[in-house]
Protein backbone atom coordinates (compact mmCIF):
# COMPACT_ATOMS: atom_id res chain seq x y z
CA UNK A 1 0.00 0.00 0.00
CA UNK A 2 1.65 3.63 -1.10
CA UNK A 3 0.05 7.41 -0.79
CA UNK A 4 1.54 10.51 -1.54
CA UNK A 5 0.21 13.62 -2.44
CA UNK A 6 0.84 17.09 -2.43
CA UNK A 7 -1.48 20.45 -1.89
CA UNK A 8 0.05 23.55 -2.90
CA UNK A 9 -2.64 26.34 -3.42
CA UNK A 10 -3.73 28.28 -0.35
CA UNK A 11 -7.23 27.45 -0.94
CA UNK A 12 -7.21 24.30 -1.48
CA UNK A 13 -4.91 23.63 1.56
CA UNK A 14 -7.56 25.87 3.77
CA UNK A 15 -10.69 24.22 2.99
CA UNK A 16 -8.70 20.80 3.71
CA UNK A 17 -8.15 21.67 6.97
CA UNK A 18 -11.51 23.33 7.16
CA UNK A 19 -13.11 19.97 6.14
CA UNK A 20 -10.97 18.16 8.90
CA UNK A 21 -12.05 20.47 11.21
CA UNK A 22 -15.42 20.15 10.75
CA UNK A 23 -15.26 16.81 11.29
CA UNK A 24 -13.14 17.11 14.35
CA UNK A 25 -16.57 18.43 15.35
CA UNK A 26 -18.58 15.65 14.52
CA UNK A 27 -17.36 12.47 15.76
CA UNK A 28 -13.56 11.75 17.35
CA UNK A 29 -12.60 9.04 14.88
CA UNK A 30 -13.28 8.77 11.27
CA UNK A 31 -12.58 6.76 8.68
CA UNK A 32 -10.45 8.25 5.09
CA UNK A 33 -10.77 6.21 1.98
CA UNK A 34 -8.17 7.25 -0.67
CA UNK A 35 -9.03 5.54 -4.34
CA UNK A 36 -7.52 7.11 -7.77
CA UNK A 37 -10.02 9.77 -8.15
CA UNK A 38 -11.93 10.48 -4.75
CA UNK A 39 -11.08 10.98 -1.16
CA UNK A 40 -13.89 9.75 0.97
CA UNK A 41 -14.16 10.67 5.21
CA UNK A 42 -16.52 8.12 6.85
CA UNK A 43 -18.27 8.50 9.96
CA UNK A 44 -20.01 5.53 11.55
CA UNK A 45 -22.00 5.94 14.39
CA UNK A 46 -21.31 3.67 17.47
CA UNK A 47 -24.38 1.55 17.97
CA UNK A 48 -26.04 1.71 14.23
CA UNK A 49 -26.03 -1.27 12.52
CA UNK A 50 -24.41 -2.18 9.96
CA UNK A 51 -24.14 -0.18 6.86
CA UNK A 52 -25.86 2.82 8.06
CA UNK A 53 -22.67 5.47 7.92
CA UNK A 54 -23.69 8.98 9.93
CA UNK A 55 -21.31 11.09 7.76
CA UNK A 56 -20.39 10.07 4.24
CA UNK A 57 -18.20 13.02 1.90
CA UNK A 58 -16.50 12.84 -0.70
CA UNK A 59 -14.31 15.03 -2.67
CA UNK A 60 -12.18 14.73 -5.83
CA UNK A 61 -8.60 14.70 -5.06
CA UNK A 62 -7.92 16.78 -8.44
CA UNK A 63 -9.65 19.50 -6.69
CA UNK A 64 -7.14 19.62 -4.06
CA UNK A 65 -3.74 18.00 -4.93
CA UNK A 66 -0.93 18.96 -7.24
CA UNK A 67 0.28 15.59 -7.10
CA UNK A 68 -1.20 11.89 -6.06
CA UNK A 69 -0.26 8.85 -6.53
CA UNK A 70 -1.32 5.78 -4.63
CA UNK A 71 -1.56 1.91 -4.73
CA UNK A 72 -4.23 0.08 -2.47
CA UNK A 73 -4.14 -3.17 -1.05
CA UNK A 74 -4.68 -5.05 -4.25
CA UNK A 75 -4.66 -4.51 -8.05
CA UNK A 76 -8.46 -4.62 -8.37
CA UNK A 77 -9.29 -3.45 -4.72
CA UNK A 78 -7.17 -0.11 -5.89
CA UNK A 79 -8.44 1.55 -2.56
CA UNK A 80 -7.22 2.25 1.19
CA UNK A 81 -9.21 2.94 3.95
CA UNK A 82 -7.21 4.35 7.44
CA UNK A 83 -9.16 5.22 10.60
CA UNK A 84 -7.33 8.42 12.16
CA UNK A 85 -8.50 10.62 15.16
CA UNK A 86 -9.83 13.99 13.49
CA UNK A 87 -8.73 16.12 16.53
CA UNK A 88 -5.19 15.01 15.97
CA UNK A 89 -5.41 15.65 12.55
CA UNK A 90 -7.22 18.90 12.54
CA UNK A 91 -4.39 20.41 15.40
CA UNK A 92 -1.79 19.73 12.80
CA UNK A 93 -3.56 21.05 9.96
CA UNK A 94 -4.07 24.33 11.98
CA UNK A 95 -1.41 26.32 10.33
CA UNK A 96 -2.91 25.78 6.56
CA UNK A 97 -6.46 27.85 7.89
CA UNK A 98 -4.36 31.20 8.33
CA UNK A 99 -3.82 33.19 5.57
CA UNK A 100 0.10 32.61 4.50
CA UNK A 101 0.20 29.98 6.60
CA UNK A 102 1.90 27.27 4.61
CA UNK A 103 3.54 27.30 1.44
CA UNK A 104 2.64 23.34 0.78
CA UNK A 105 1.66 20.59 2.12
CA UNK A 106 2.36 16.93 1.51
CA UNK A 107 1.07 13.93 2.74
CA UNK A 108 2.67 9.87 3.16
CA UNK A 109 1.50 6.59 4.00
CA UNK A 110 4.33 6.35 6.35
CA UNK A 111 5.61 3.36 8.58
CA UNK A 112 7.30 5.03 12.02
CA UNK A 113 6.74 2.05 14.33
CA UNK A 114 3.50 1.81 13.21
CA UNK A 115 1.10 3.22 10.24
CA UNK A 116 1.23 6.96 10.09
CA UNK A 117 -0.04 9.62 7.33
CA UNK A 118 2.34 11.88 7.76
CA UNK A 119 2.22 15.68 7.03
CA UNK A 120 5.09 17.73 5.63
CA UNK A 121 4.02 21.01 5.99
CA UNK A 122 6.16 23.72 4.46
CA UNK A 123 5.79 27.39 6.08
CA UNK A 124 6.51 30.19 4.77
CA UNK A 125 9.00 32.63 5.80
CA UNK A 126 10.58 35.68 4.09
CA UNK A 127 13.84 33.60 2.63
CA UNK A 128 14.63 30.11 4.24
CA UNK A 129 11.55 27.07 4.61
CA UNK A 130 11.08 25.72 7.48
CA UNK A 131 9.56 22.50 7.83
CA UNK A 132 6.76 21.27 10.24
CA UNK A 133 6.32 17.46 10.02
CA UNK A 134 3.19 15.73 11.88
CA UNK A 135 2.93 11.86 11.85
CA UNK A 136 -0.89 10.90 12.59
CA UNK A 137 -1.02 7.41 13.84
CA UNK A 138 -3.87 5.54 11.52
CA UNK A 139 -4.92 2.13 11.90
CA UNK A 140 -5.28 0.22 8.27
CA UNK A 141 -9.48 -1.11 7.74
CA UNK A 142 -8.85 -4.58 6.80
CA UNK A 143 -10.63 -5.48 3.81
CA UNK A 144 -13.44 -7.30 5.67
CA UNK A 145 -14.34 -4.50 7.48
CA UNK A 146 -14.79 -2.76 4.19
CA UNK A 147 -18.36 -3.68 3.76
CA UNK A 148 -19.68 -1.94 6.54
CA UNK A 149 -18.21 1.75 5.15
CA UNK A 150 -19.94 1.42 1.69
CA UNK A 151 -21.96 4.32 0.11
CA UNK A 152 -25.25 4.62 2.27
CA UNK A 153 -28.51 3.71 0.12
CA UNK A 154 -29.93 7.37 0.37
CA UNK A 155 -33.53 6.42 1.25
CA UNK A 156 -36.69 7.66 -0.13
CA UNK A 157 -37.10 11.12 1.43
CA UNK A 158 -40.68 12.45 2.20
CA UNK A 159 -39.27 16.04 1.80
CA UNK A 160 -36.35 17.67 0.57
CA UNK A 161 -35.86 21.36 1.27
CA UNK A 162 -33.06 23.89 0.80
CA UNK A 163 -31.52 25.75 4.04
CA UNK A 164 -31.41 29.62 3.99
CA UNK A 165 -28.86 30.56 5.68
CA UNK A 166 -26.53 28.82 8.08
CA UNK A 167 -25.56 31.32 10.10
CA UNK A 168 -29.10 32.33 11.18
CA UNK A 169 -30.08 28.86 11.66
CA UNK A 170 -27.03 28.15 13.91
CA UNK A 171 -27.92 30.89 15.99
CA UNK A 172 -31.47 29.90 16.26
CA UNK A 173 -30.51 26.17 16.95
CA UNK A 174 -27.75 26.94 19.49
CA UNK A 175 -30.68 29.47 21.64
CA UNK A 176 -32.70 26.00 21.40
CA UNK A 177 -29.94 24.46 22.66
CA UNK A 178 -29.91 25.92 25.98
CA UNK A 179 -33.88 24.93 26.30
CA UNK A 180 -34.00 21.02 25.46
CA UNK A 181 -31.56 18.05 24.68
CA UNK A 182 -33.84 17.48 21.02
CA UNK A 183 -35.00 19.82 18.52
CA UNK A 184 -37.94 18.84 15.84
CA UNK A 185 -37.40 19.65 12.01
CA UNK A 186 -40.52 20.25 9.84
CA UNK A 187 -40.90 20.52 6.64
CA UNK A 188 -43.75 20.84 3.80
CA UNK A 189 -43.84 20.58 0.08
CA UNK A 190 -44.69 24.69 0.30
CA UNK A 191 -41.10 25.99 1.35
CA UNK A 192 -41.91 26.22 5.10
CA UNK A 193 -39.33 24.84 7.65
CA UNK A 194 -40.12 24.66 11.42
CA UNK A 195 -37.37 24.25 14.29
CA UNK A 196 -39.07 23.32 17.36
CA UNK A 197 -38.12 22.48 21.18
CA UNK A 198 -40.99 21.49 23.53
CA UNK A 199 -40.40 21.14 26.89
CA UNK A 200 -42.27 21.17 30.04
CA UNK A 201 -41.21 24.91 30.50
CA UNK A 202 -41.81 26.14 27.03
CA UNK A 203 -42.38 25.36 23.15
CA UNK A 204 -40.40 27.54 21.05
CA UNK A 205 -40.58 27.26 17.34
CA UNK A 206 -38.77 29.61 14.55
CA UNK A 207 -40.78 29.70 10.89
CA UNK A 208 -38.57 29.64 7.53
CA UNK A 209 -41.15 30.27 4.53
CA UNK A 210 -40.51 30.50 0.70
CA UNK A 211 -37.11 27.87 0.86
CA UNK A 212 -36.64 26.28 -2.32
CA UNK A 213 -37.40 22.71 -2.63
CA UNK A 214 -35.35 20.30 -4.20
CA UNK A 215 -36.62 17.78 -6.54
CA UNK A 216 -38.29 14.54 -4.28
CA UNK A 217 -39.89 11.80 -4.84
CA UNK A 218 -43.65 11.77 -2.41
CA UNK A 219 -47.26 12.81 -2.39
CA UNK A 220 -47.40 16.05 -4.28
CA UNK A 221 -51.23 16.41 -3.59
CA UNK A 222 -51.00 17.87 -0.29
CA UNK A 223 -48.75 20.24 -0.15
CA UNK A 224 -49.24 21.96 3.22
CA UNK A 225 -48.43 18.40 4.92
CA UNK A 226 -45.58 18.73 7.42
CA UNK A 227 -42.75 15.94 7.38
CA UNK A 228 -40.78 15.71 10.78
CA UNK A 229 -38.17 14.22 12.81
CA UNK A 230 -37.33 14.49 16.53
CA UNK A 231 -33.17 14.43 15.98
CA UNK A 232 -30.57 15.32 18.57
CA UNK A 233 -29.88 18.88 19.01
CA UNK A 234 -26.66 18.96 20.12
CA UNK A 235 -25.22 16.29 16.65
CA UNK A 236 -27.51 18.96 14.88
CA UNK A 237 -25.37 21.89 16.43
CA UNK A 238 -22.04 20.28 15.24
CA UNK A 239 -23.30 20.11 11.75
CA UNK A 240 -23.98 23.65 11.54
CA UNK A 241 -20.64 24.45 11.84
CA UNK A 242 -19.90 22.65 8.46
CA UNK A 243 -20.40 26.52 7.31
CA UNK A 244 -16.74 26.89 7.32
CA UNK A 245 -16.33 25.10 3.85
CA UNK A 246 -18.47 27.76 2.55
CA UNK A 247 -20.89 25.07 0.88
CA UNK A 248 -23.12 26.68 -2.12
CA UNK A 249 -26.27 24.53 -0.69
CA UNK A 250 -27.09 22.81 2.37
CA UNK A 251 -30.27 20.68 1.84
CA UNK A 252 -32.36 19.16 4.22
CA UNK A 253 -34.20 15.76 3.93
CA UNK A 254 -36.75 14.16 6.46
CA UNK A 255 -38.04 10.82 6.74
CA UNK A 256 -41.09 11.17 8.69
CA UNK A 257 -40.38 10.13 11.97
CA UNK A 258 -37.60 8.27 10.90
CA UNK A 259 -34.51 10.61 10.28
CA UNK A 260 -32.74 14.19 9.24
CA UNK A 261 -30.42 13.73 6.57
CA UNK A 262 -28.43 16.67 5.97
CA UNK A 263 -26.70 17.57 2.52
CA UNK A 264 -24.08 20.24 1.95
CA UNK A 265 -22.23 20.45 -1.53
CA UNK A 266 -19.93 23.24 -3.36
CA UNK A 267 -17.65 22.26 -6.00
CA UNK A 268 -15.01 20.64 -4.00
CA UNK A 269 -17.15 18.52 -1.17
CA UNK A 270 -20.05 17.18 -0.69
CA UNK A 271 -21.30 15.33 2.63
CA UNK A 272 -24.25 13.38 4.00
CA UNK A 273 -24.93 13.74 7.65
CA UNK A 274 -27.58 11.29 8.92
CA UNK A 275 -29.29 11.83 12.27
CA UNK A 276 -31.45 9.16 13.41
CA UNK A 277 -34.89 10.34 15.35
CA UNK A 278 -35.56 9.77 18.84
CA UNK A 279 -38.57 9.31 20.50
CA UNK A 280 -40.01 12.05 22.76
CA UNK B 1 -41.80 48.27 10.95
CA UNK B 2 -41.88 45.09 11.97
CA UNK B 3 -44.88 42.66 10.34
CA UNK B 4 -45.73 41.61 13.75
CA UNK B 5 -47.31 45.39 14.84
CA UNK B 6 -49.17 44.59 11.56
CA UNK B 7 -50.13 41.42 12.62
CA UNK B 8 -54.16 41.68 11.97
CA UNK B 9 -55.45 38.87 14.50
CA UNK B 10 -54.84 40.46 17.75
CA UNK B 11 -56.05 38.59 20.45
CA UNK B 12 -58.94 40.46 21.69
CA UNK B 13 -59.39 37.75 25.04
CA UNK B 14 -55.58 39.09 25.75
CA UNK B 15 -54.91 40.07 29.23
CA UNK B 16 -52.31 41.98 28.95
CA UNK B 17 -49.92 42.79 25.23
CA UNK B 18 -47.10 44.94 24.40
CA UNK B 19 -45.04 45.42 21.72
CA UNK B 20 -41.27 46.45 21.45
CA UNK B 21 -39.91 47.36 18.31
CA UNK B 22 -36.30 45.73 19.82
CA UNK B 23 -35.72 43.82 22.77
CA UNK B 24 -32.56 45.14 23.03
CA UNK B 25 -33.48 46.82 26.18
CA UNK B 26 -35.99 44.38 27.88
CA UNK B 27 -33.25 41.40 27.39
CA UNK B 28 -30.57 43.44 29.53
CA UNK B 29 -33.30 44.62 32.29
CA UNK B 30 -34.23 40.91 32.66
CA UNK B 31 -31.32 39.17 32.12
CA UNK B 32 -29.65 41.74 35.14
CA UNK B 33 -32.16 40.57 37.93
CA UNK B 34 -32.10 36.90 36.89
CA UNK B 35 -29.92 35.45 39.53
CA UNK B 36 -32.84 33.03 40.17
CA UNK B 37 -34.85 31.23 37.92
CA UNK B 38 -38.39 32.11 38.19
CA UNK B 39 -39.28 35.62 38.84
CA UNK B 40 -42.95 37.61 39.46
CA UNK B 41 -44.06 40.16 36.30
CA UNK B 42 -46.78 42.61 37.56
CA UNK B 43 -47.94 44.57 34.37
CA UNK B 44 -49.89 47.61 35.72
CA UNK B 45 -50.96 50.88 33.79
CA UNK B 46 -47.58 52.17 34.39
CA UNK B 47 -45.65 49.61 32.91
CA UNK B 48 -44.31 46.00 33.50
CA UNK B 49 -42.28 45.03 36.75
CA UNK B 50 -40.33 41.86 37.36
CA UNK B 51 -39.48 40.42 40.73
CA UNK B 52 -36.85 37.97 41.70
CA UNK B 53 -36.64 37.00 45.32
CA UNK B 54 -34.09 34.70 47.19
CA UNK B 55 -34.66 33.13 50.43
CA UNK B 56 -36.78 36.42 51.94
CA UNK B 57 -33.79 38.43 52.08
CA UNK B 58 -33.22 40.42 48.72
CA UNK B 59 -35.71 40.97 46.25
CA UNK B 60 -34.68 42.90 42.80
CA UNK B 61 -37.13 44.47 40.46
CA UNK B 62 -36.64 45.85 37.19
CA UNK B 63 -39.26 48.55 36.07
CA UNK B 64 -40.19 49.35 32.43
CA UNK B 65 -42.67 51.70 32.10
CA UNK B 66 -45.08 51.87 29.36
CA UNK B 67 -43.75 54.89 27.72
CA UNK B 68 -40.71 52.35 26.43
CA UNK B 69 -43.18 50.23 24.77
CA UNK B 70 -44.34 50.65 21.29
CA UNK B 71 -47.83 49.49 21.78
CA UNK B 72 -49.07 48.73 25.64
CA UNK B 73 -52.29 47.57 26.43
CA UNK B 74 -53.90 46.47 29.62
CA UNK B 75 -57.11 45.27 30.05
CA UNK B 76 -57.54 44.93 34.06
CA UNK B 77 -56.36 46.65 36.74
CA UNK B 78 -53.38 44.50 37.26
CA UNK B 79 -51.83 41.29 35.67
CA UNK B 80 -49.61 39.16 37.74
CA UNK B 81 -48.25 35.72 36.59
CA UNK B 82 -45.01 34.47 37.37
CA UNK B 83 -42.61 32.67 34.88
CA UNK B 84 -39.13 31.03 34.35
CA UNK B 85 -36.86 33.98 33.30
CA UNK B 86 -34.19 32.39 32.44
CA UNK B 87 -36.24 30.88 30.09
CA UNK B 88 -37.84 34.14 28.92
CA UNK B 89 -34.39 35.32 28.18
CA UNK B 90 -33.31 32.86 26.09
CA UNK B 91 -36.67 33.33 24.09
CA UNK B 92 -36.00 36.87 23.41
CA UNK B 93 -32.23 36.61 22.27
CA UNK B 94 -33.38 33.27 19.75
CA UNK B 95 -31.95 35.39 17.10
CA UNK B 96 -29.20 36.45 18.50
CA UNK B 97 -29.16 40.10 17.62
CA UNK B 98 -30.92 43.13 18.81
CA UNK B 99 -32.97 44.00 15.98
CA UNK B 100 -35.64 41.22 16.83
CA UNK B 101 -39.33 42.83 17.65
CA UNK B 102 -41.48 41.50 20.27
CA UNK B 103 -44.58 41.32 20.44
CA UNK B 104 -46.12 39.91 24.55
CA UNK B 105 -49.56 38.52 25.57
CA UNK B 106 -50.89 36.95 28.29
CA UNK B 107 -54.73 36.29 28.36
CA UNK B 108 -54.87 35.03 32.15
CA UNK B 109 -54.51 32.87 34.65
CA UNK B 110 -53.59 29.61 33.82
CA UNK B 111 -52.71 30.63 30.39
CA UNK B 112 -48.66 30.52 29.06
CA UNK B 113 -47.14 33.62 28.37
CA UNK B 114 -47.18 33.68 24.63
CA UNK B 115 -44.15 35.92 22.77
CA UNK B 116 -43.54 36.24 19.12
CA UNK B 117 -40.18 37.74 18.09
CA UNK B 118 -39.35 38.51 14.87
CA UNK B 119 -35.83 39.54 12.63
CA UNK B 120 -35.53 39.93 8.80
CA UNK B 121 -38.86 38.52 8.37
CA UNK B 122 -38.45 34.80 10.43
CA UNK B 123 -41.01 34.41 12.79
CA UNK B 124 -40.18 32.87 15.86
CA UNK B 125 -43.11 32.12 18.54
CA UNK B 126 -43.05 30.97 22.25
CA UNK B 127 -45.33 29.66 24.33
CA UNK B 128 -44.33 29.61 28.28
CA UNK B 129 -45.96 28.25 31.01
CA UNK B 130 -47.01 30.56 33.91
CA UNK B 131 -46.79 28.99 37.48
CA UNK B 132 -49.02 30.07 40.90
CA UNK B 133 -47.54 33.73 41.64
CA UNK B 134 -47.24 33.62 45.56
CA UNK B 135 -47.04 36.55 47.23
CA UNK B 136 -43.49 38.66 47.30
CA UNK B 137 -42.21 40.42 50.54
CA UNK B 138 -42.68 43.41 51.10
CA UNK B 139 -39.91 45.44 52.11
CA UNK B 140 -41.82 48.01 52.79
CA UNK B 141 -39.08 50.58 52.25
CA UNK B 142 -40.84 54.20 52.52
CA UNK B 143 -39.06 57.36 51.72
CA UNK B 144 -39.92 58.36 55.24
CA UNK B 145 -37.88 56.12 56.99
CA UNK B 146 -34.59 56.71 54.95
CA UNK B 147 -31.45 57.69 56.92
CA UNK B 148 -28.68 57.87 54.30
CA UNK B 149 -29.07 58.25 50.99
CA UNK B 150 -26.19 58.69 48.83
CA UNK B 151 -26.19 58.59 44.45
CA UNK B 152 -22.69 57.82 42.83
CA UNK B 153 -21.68 56.71 39.28
CA UNK B 154 -22.00 53.51 38.93
CA UNK B 155 -18.37 52.82 37.42
CA UNK B 156 -17.12 53.99 41.33
CA UNK B 157 -18.86 51.14 42.63
CA UNK B 158 -18.32 49.12 39.90
CA UNK B 159 -14.30 49.34 40.80
CA UNK B 160 -14.85 49.10 44.63
CA UNK B 161 -17.55 45.60 44.02
CA UNK B 162 -14.35 44.41 42.07
CA UNK B 163 -11.90 44.94 44.38
CA UNK B 164 -14.17 43.11 47.28
CA UNK B 165 -12.38 40.39 49.64
CA UNK B 166 -14.81 37.05 48.08
CA UNK B 167 -13.78 35.19 51.15
CA UNK B 168 -15.59 37.68 53.21
CA UNK B 169 -18.93 35.94 54.39
CA UNK B 170 -20.26 39.39 55.74
CA UNK B 171 -19.88 43.24 53.80
CA UNK B 172 -20.35 46.12 55.93
CA UNK B 173 -21.84 49.23 54.48
CA UNK B 174 -21.30 52.72 56.82
CA UNK B 175 -22.70 56.06 55.75
CA UNK B 176 -22.51 59.09 58.13
CA UNK B 177 -22.72 62.61 57.55
CA UNK B 178 -18.79 62.71 59.14
CA UNK B 179 -15.78 60.96 58.27
CA UNK B 180 -15.49 58.66 56.69
CA UNK B 181 -18.60 58.97 55.30
CA UNK B 182 -19.05 56.18 53.17
CA UNK B 183 -16.81 52.95 54.05
CA UNK B 184 -17.24 49.46 52.80
CA UNK B 185 -15.83 46.71 54.96
CA UNK B 186 -15.01 42.85 54.74
CA UNK B 187 -13.35 40.76 56.80
CA UNK B 188 -11.58 37.95 54.76
CA UNK B 189 -9.31 34.83 55.52
CA UNK B 190 -6.35 37.59 54.47
CA UNK B 191 -7.34 40.15 57.05
CA UNK B 192 -9.69 43.19 57.00
CA UNK B 193 -10.67 45.40 53.97
CA UNK B 194 -12.15 48.97 54.28
CA UNK B 195 -12.82 50.71 51.23
CA UNK B 196 -13.41 54.92 51.88
CA UNK B 197 -15.13 57.11 49.85
CA UNK B 198 -15.41 60.87 50.66
CA UNK B 199 -18.27 62.68 50.25
CA UNK B 200 -16.65 65.36 47.85
CA UNK B 201 -15.62 62.30 45.38
CA UNK B 202 -16.12 63.70 42.06
CA UNK B 203 -17.98 60.48 41.96
CA UNK B 204 -20.63 61.30 44.37
CA UNK B 205 -23.56 63.30 42.97
CA UNK B 206 -25.74 63.32 45.95
CA UNK B 207 -24.95 63.01 49.52
CA UNK B 208 -27.70 62.99 51.60
CA UNK B 209 -26.86 61.39 55.10
CA UNK B 210 -28.05 62.52 58.90
CA UNK B 211 -26.99 59.84 60.97
CA UNK B 212 -24.20 57.60 61.25
CA UNK B 213 -25.45 54.12 60.51
CA UNK B 214 -23.58 50.46 60.10
CA UNK B 215 -25.00 47.49 59.31
CA UNK B 216 -23.75 44.29 57.39
CA UNK B 217 -25.08 42.05 55.05
CA UNK B 218 -24.29 38.66 53.99
CA UNK B 219 -21.78 39.01 50.72
CA UNK B 220 -23.81 36.28 48.75
CA UNK B 221 -27.26 38.42 48.93
CA UNK B 222 -25.32 41.85 47.73
CA UNK B 223 -23.32 40.02 45.07
CA UNK B 224 -25.82 39.53 42.66
CA UNK B 225 -26.37 42.98 42.43
CA UNK B 226 -23.19 43.56 40.56
CA UNK B 227 -25.42 42.11 37.28
CA UNK B 228 -27.65 45.79 37.63
CA UNK B 229 -24.38 47.61 38.36
CA UNK B 230 -22.81 46.50 35.11
CA UNK B 231 -25.43 47.83 33.15
CA UNK B 232 -26.09 50.93 34.91
CA UNK B 233 -25.11 54.51 34.82
CA UNK B 234 -25.35 55.74 38.17
CA UNK B 235 -26.75 53.82 41.16
CA UNK B 236 -28.34 55.22 44.37
CA UNK B 237 -27.79 53.70 48.09
CA UNK B 238 -30.56 54.06 50.68
CA UNK B 239 -30.45 52.29 54.28
CA UNK B 240 -33.32 52.90 56.78
CA UNK B 241 -33.71 53.07 60.30
CA UNK B 242 -33.91 49.03 60.04
CA UNK B 243 -30.73 48.73 58.17
CA UNK B 244 -32.49 48.06 55.49
CA UNK B 245 -29.74 48.44 52.19
CA UNK B 246 -31.77 49.54 48.93
CA UNK B 247 -29.63 49.99 45.62
CA UNK B 248 -31.56 51.56 42.33
CA UNK B 249 -29.84 51.24 39.30
CA UNK B 250 -30.23 54.17 36.41
CA UNK B 251 -30.20 52.01 33.36
CA UNK B 252 -30.24 54.06 29.92
CA UNK B 253 -32.73 52.52 27.45
CA UNK B 254 -32.80 54.98 24.58
CA UNK B 255 -34.59 58.31 25.10
CA UNK B 256 -35.72 56.58 28.50
CA UNK B 257 -34.24 55.53 31.66
CA UNK B 258 -35.49 52.37 33.36
CA UNK B 259 -34.79 51.31 36.84
CA UNK B 260 -33.86 48.24 38.58
CA UNK B 261 -34.15 48.24 42.37
CA UNK B 262 -32.03 46.14 44.68
CA UNK B 263 -33.02 45.62 48.35
CA UNK B 264 -31.13 43.37 50.90
CA UNK B 265 -32.22 42.79 55.00
CA UNK B 266 -29.13 42.93 56.98
CA UNK B 267 -27.56 40.74 59.32
CA UNK B 268 -28.60 40.69 62.85
CA UNK B 269 -26.05 41.89 65.15
CA UNK B 270 -24.50 39.19 68.17
CA UNK B 271 -24.03 41.28 70.65
CA UNK B 272 -27.73 41.97 70.04
CA UNK B 273 -27.04 46.00 69.02
CA UNK B 274 -29.53 45.83 66.48
CA UNK B 275 -31.38 48.86 65.95
CA UNK B 276 -35.25 48.58 66.33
Amino acid sequence: MKFRGKIAESACMRQFANIIVTLARLSKLCVVRFTKDFIYFIIVEENVTVGKPMVWSVLEQTHFFNEYSMTGVSEDQNEIYLEFETDVMAKSLSSLRVSHGAKSVKMKLTNKKSPCLTFEIQLSELSHSRFCVHDIPVSVIPRKEWTALQEPVVPNYDVSIQLPGLKLIRTVAERMKSLSSHIVLLANHEGALILKVETPEATVSTHFKNLIMENSGGDEENTEEFFSARIDIRKFVQFLTSEQVNPSKVVCNIVDDKMVAMFLINEDIIMHYFLPAVAA
Amino acid sequence: MSILSQNADVEDDCLFEAYLDSVKNISVLLKAVNFKDNGICFATDKGLKVTVEDSKCVQASAFIQREVFQHYTLNDEQVVFKVNISVLVECLNIFGGSATALKMCYQGYGFPLTLLLEEGGVITDCSIRTLEAEEILDFNFSAANVLNKIILRSECLKEVFAELDTSSDLIEILLSPDPPYFRITTAGTAGDTKIDIPKNSDMIETFQCTTLATSRYKLSHVKPSSKSLAVSQKVSIRTDDRGLLCFQYMIPADNHTCFIEYCCTPVADIDGEYDE
